[in-house]
């Protein structure tokens, strides 16, 4: 179905891997558009309730693929028509989505990881804001998310240095939500995303939602999407069957409506 | 009430409200669709029962548009001849309030018929625009008027010429729309919003509706002119009374409308 990506679902959860290994999973303009595909059929499934982006072989993904554009190329219109609706696709997607960094996440590539809501690494994966060694600037998200993750202190220095950081020191920053080795990194993945596909899919599509927004609101505003977003998950069957569970003394078994 | 084909209308707690009912095609509005649409708002009108309208379509979309296949064998004679905008102005002359609750697309003449509901509330995730200037045309049901009156030249002009769709939060910017909420409570907060309406003195609401239409037309003077003897009239109402009553004896009014 995709030349440039796979995508499966295993139980609840879509699986999108990069899948240009040879090239470390490098973005073209059809991956592009296949990850858009693949972030709406995702968005899509009411049974996929946790999604994993991933890379083949040894790279995450490396970023824009330098071979493939021609001379005279509008850089603005290639992120225009390409990375920026796949970012749009991945925020505005209700659903958790977990990068499953499992080796290098270069320029676009780091862009990718940092658009998603949780970032799981791998011992051997990195993060390099590469962009500035070919004297270009951070984009595809990157300048929005990333001093909202690590802070504006730390965000010019990545993005400004481009020194390539550990799966360790990104954790330590507070970009990552834990490392792994290199052996327990998949089965670790999917014990992660599992988990989430089992919790409270409305409600947890509303925090991201309300969350995302709060960046650009004041409080009036906040405490105002915090009244209606309650209002939604109050009337949503698994709030019932988190009180009922409760007052049946056993494990919830939400259904994500 | 009438067999509708493609509207579904209700009245609940004094709200009535017309929900838009061809999904199939996004709501496309035809002329049938406007032909019942003006039916359900004047008798709804007309009834005491109802105190304020709320217009919606699907989750979807409010309306993607107008049936573009009802019309591309137009000309421009068979258009003059047809008269098809007559009842989209007497859709102008409802005197109730109408509170319009938009999801999803609101394009071409969907934008043109939220545009004829006085507030609207609109779905974090809705999207309006002028498509028209795609398909060789322009808007023909007010749109092109209105836009620039409410939101000034230079932005309509934006709008207009690209044809692109603008977010909820750029119409809330720009003064096309009053609020933006949660799609999954569009509806449910413009019925609450229009009980609110429907709350006060409705006599008070028809002819503030009617001073605040004029004055988009006339020069101030001429408003200040119109707007007195519509507040010279509601002295001759039982609610202006009661109201002031009320007040005086520190107790909520009870309006009735007469």
């Amino acid at each position: 179905m995709f030349e440039t990506i796979s995508y499966e679902t295993r139980g609840k959860t879509a699986w999108i891997t990069l899948n240009r290994p040879d090239k470390l999973n490098a973005f073209t303009s059809l991956m592009h558009k296949e990850m858009v595909s693949a972030i709406k059929e995702a968005n899509k499934d009411s049974h996929v309730r946790a999604v994993v982006i991933t890379g083949a072989g040894r790279a995450f993904c490396s970023g824009q693929d330098l071979s493939g554009s021609p001379a005279g190329t509008d850089y603005g219109d290639v992120l225009r028509k390409g990375y920026n609706p796949m970012v749009q696709a991945l925020v505005a997607m209700e659903k958790p989505v977990i990068a499953a960094v499992n080796g290098v996440a270069a320029g676009a590539g780091m862009s990718l990881a940092l658009a998603c809501d949780f970032r799981i690494a791998s011992e051997k994966a990195s993060f390099i804001e590469a962009f500035i060694h070919v004297g270009l600037v951070p984009d595809s998200g990157n300048l929005y998310f990333l001093p909202r993750l690590v802070g504006h202190a730390k965000a010019m220095e990545l993005a400004v240095l481009g020194e390539k950081i550990t799966a360790q020191e990104a954790k330590e920053l507070g970009l990552v939500t834990k490392t792994v080795s290199e052996e327990e990194f998949m089965l670790e993945v999917e014990t992660f995303a599992e988990k989430l596909a089992n919790m409270p899919t409305k409600a947890i599509g509303l925090i991201k939602r309300y969350m995302n927004k709060s960046w650009e609101s004041d409080l009036n505003e906040v405490l105002e999407f915090e009244a209606q977003a309650q209002k939604i998950a109050g009337e949503s069957a698994d709030h019932q069957e988190g009180l009922q569970s409760f007052l049946e003394k056993r494990k919830p078994a939400f259904t994500g409506k | 009430m009438s067999n509708y084909e493609t509207i579904l209308t209700s009245v609940e707690d004094g709200i009535a409200l017309i929900q838009l009912n061809r999904p199939r095609v996004l709501n496309a509005i035809n002329r049938p669709m406007v032909t019942e649409l003006l039916d359900a708002f004047e008798s709804f009108d007309r009834n005491d029962e109802v105190k304020a309208i709320v217009l919606t379509g699907s989750a979807r979309a409010f309306a993607a548009g107008a049936d573009i296949d009802e019309m591309k064998e137009d000309t421009a004679v068979s258009l003059e001849l047809l008269n098809q905008f007559k009842e989209w102005d007497r859709l102008a002359t409802i005197k109730k309030p109408i509170i319009g609750a938009v999801n999803g697309y609101c394009f071409g003449g969907g934008f043109e018929l939220a545009l004829c509901a006085d507030i609207l509330f609109a779905a974090e995730n809705a999207q309006f625009g002028f498509p028209e200037i795609k398909l060789g045309v322009m808007p023909g049901a007010g749109g092109t008027v209105k836009l620039t009156k409410l939101m000034g030249q230079k932005k309509a002009l934006e709008w207009l010429w690209l044809g692109d769709p603008m977010t909820a939060d750029e119409a809330l910017q720009y003064g096309v729309i009053n609020r933006v909420i949660a799609p999954e409570l569009v509806v449910d907060e413009a019925k609450k919003y229009a009980k609110t309406i429907a709350s006060r003195a409705p006599l008070s609401t028809r002819l503030i509706k009617e001073t605040v239409y004029k004055s988009i037309d006339y020069s101030t003077y001429e408003g200040m002119q119109f707007e007195r003897k519509n507040f010279y009239l509601l002295f001759s109402s039982q609610d202006q009374k009661e109201g002031m009553k009320a007040f005086v004896e520190k107790r909520p009014a009870e309006f009735k409308g007469k």
